[in-house]
This record gives structure tokens, sequence and C-alpha cells, in this order.
């Protein structure tokens, strides 16, 4: 890993593995009825997926906001979510909240 | 925000207009924010700006990328660097299934379903599958198209701008726009906690999760999925054939 080659040899392979995936989906898609209940086990696998990711990049982040303690990222996170819900679901008030929680949180109130 | 009607009769230009207006739009912004971060990550992380560059034109899925340039960090070996980057991405494959039949357009070619499905992330899914049955049917590819487009092009000068101003911008501002990603999704998918087989597999799910994690690092996500997602069904199944007894 340590030279040049290798690195874009492991970035073709990741780019690749990722598509496969994506084309995969396409292929699958033409075989399963989308009124059937296959179709929606598959649904419920992707939103289980998504929320589980999405759940562990905020409770468990790798990269920098691993140095954030999990009291700052949970009350950010929460606070994004109720002023979202308070505002009748104005995305940037909800996202606005969240990154400034964190902020001051950071910064130390 | 003003969008073309679905009764509209005319050619697809205002619904491009609409999908470039919405893909440069609050999701645009959120999605530039973060792959802003993402560069600077690159930069500290000792990749160069063409590696970054090319891991957001071939992968174009941020968690996926993220844990490219961890690892890469960290030193582990290639295989480990693949296997985490094809699990993590594996979530792709539902998401691309379930979106098909919202995305399909009479007259377009069987070979455009598989160029559109590299755009196929997160931002470009949850939105299309929110927005898509508003279009008419023989606009849908091109909406997609130009939406899905306009945010891949932002994210590809937001990679370069962050990797060109790490270190510049001050700590707590990066924290928060790296934070801003999964937020930005937790928020969207709010929205479908109305719909009772979506909700379940959410709320399992999100549960579900961080515990897996924490007993592997990669097969955990794809477990997550399949067991959570797998209860969501069979509940939502009991609830339906409980409900039709009831009024059946």
């Amino acid at each position: 890993m340590a030279e040049a080659g290798g690195v874009w040899a492991v970035l073709l392979l990741a780019c690749l593995a990722t598509y496969l995936s994506r084309g995969l989906g396409v292929l699958f898609a033409e075989r399963i009825d989308p009124e059937g209940p296959t179709f929606r086990w598959v649904g419920c696998v992707a939103y289980a997926m998504l929320a589980g990711l999405v759940a562990r990049m905020i409770l468990m982040p790798i990269g920098p906001l691993a140095q954030v303690d999990l009291a700052t990222r949970s009350s950010a996170a929460v606070a994004a979510a109720a002023i979202y819900l308070l505002s009748r679901r104005n995305l940037l008030a909800g996202l606005a909240a969240g990154m400034g929680v964190l902020f001051l949180m950071i910064r130390g109130l | 925000m003003t969008r073309p009607s679905a009764e509209d009769t005319g050619g697809r230009g205002p619904w491009v207009r609409a999908a470039l207006r919405e893909a440069f739009g609050v999701p645009g912004l959120v999605l530039g924010a973060s792959f802003l971060g993402f560069g600077s990550l690159v930069r500290e992380s000792g990749l160069s700006l063409w590696q970054g560059l090319a891991s957001s034109l071939g992968m174009w899925a941020l968690p996926g990328q993220v844990a490219f340039v961890e690892l890469y960090a960290a030193g582990a070996s290639a295989f480990a660097i693949v296997l985490a980057v094809a699990l993590t991405n594996a979530r792709l494959m539902p998401m691309t299934v379930v979106l098909q039949p919202r995305l399909r357009t009479p007259g377009v070619a069987a070979w455009r379903y598989y160029v559109a499905a590299h755009f196929v992330a997160v931002t470009s899914w949850a939105n299309s599958m929110q927005r898509l049955p508003e279009v008419p049917e023989r606009h849908r590819m091109a909406w997609f198209a130009a939406f899905a487009g306009g945010l891949f092009l932002g994210s590809f000068a937001a990679t370069a701008a962050g990797y060109a101003l790490a270190g510049l911008v001050p700590k707590p501002v990066t924290l928060a726009l790296v934070f801003l990603n999964p937020v930005y999704f937790m928020l969207i998918f709010i929205t479908d906690l109305k719909h009772r087989a979506k909700a379940l597999a959410l709320v399992t799910g999100a549960v579900l999760g961080p515990l897996l994690h924490q007993v592997d690092a990669d097969w955990g996500l794809l477990a997550t999925g399949l067991i959570a997602g797998t209860a969501a069904f069979l509940a939502d199944l009991a609830w339906r054939r409980y409900a039709g007894a009831r009024h059946g």
C-alpha cells in the first residue's frame, strides 16, 4: 500500500466493488415484481441498512468526528430533529440547529 | 419553490430546470459541504488531489469514500480496504432495486439504467424516491439525469475546494461540515416514518446498526439490513394479515 501504484489499484477495485452493487440492483429489479412481497422485503432491507449506517455515522463516526464526544454528537442530532419537526419540516432550520449546537458545544459554550 | 405540474404536456425542459434548481438547492448545498469536508480529509490522510477526485468520480458514495481514506491512512491491507468499501456500499444494491420502478421511462434503452445506477447514492436516491412520482413518466430519466448529474458535478468541485482549503478552515467548522451529512440523512428519513413498513425498518435498523457495528465493523451493516429489514417486513406482513382478518 505504500507505493502510489498500489493506492490506485485498490481505489479501482473499490470503485468496481461499489458499481457491482448498483449494477446488480438494476439486474435484479428486472426480475422482481414491484407489486410483490419480494420487492417490499428488498425495500425494508434498504431502509434498514440506511438507518443502520446513519445511526452508526452519528453514534460511532470514523474520521475526525470521532474526536467529538458522544454527548455533543447526540445533543446536536436531537436538536436538529426537534427543530426540524417544530418548524414543520424545514430542513435548513433543522440543519442549522444541529450545526449550531455542535459548534457551540465544541467551543465549550 | 415552483415546480411544473404533473399534467404538464410540454417538453422536458421545465423538468430538467426544476431538477437542476433542486440539485443546486438544499440537497446540493448539504452534499457540497460534506464533500468539502471529505476533500480536507483526503489531504490530511496523505492522499493526492487526483486520488480524492478519482474516488468522487468512480465511487461517489461518501460513506465508502470515507472508509477508503480512513483505512488507507491507518495502513490497512488492500483486501481489508476493498472489503470494507464493498460492504459499506452494499446498501446501494437494494436501494437501486427499489428506485427502478420509479425511474422507469417509456422508450429509454436498458443500458441507460445501468449508467443511471452509478448515480444512485443516499442524497440522489432519497430525493428521487420522494420527487419522481410527481414527474410525468416520459421525463423521469431526464429529471434523474439532471438532478443526480448536478449533484455529481457539485460534489466533484467541492472535493477539490475542500482539498485546497484543508487546514485553513477552523476545526469546529470542519467538524460541523462533516457532521452535516449524517444529520441531513436522518432528517430526510424522518419524513418516511409515516409509512409503516419503512418506519419499522428505519427504527429497527437504527438500533441494530451501531450494535452490530461493534460486533463486526465490516459485516455489521449488511447483517443489520438483512436482520432488521426481514424483521420489519415480517412485522408488516403480520400487521396486514391481522388487519385483513379483522376487516375481511
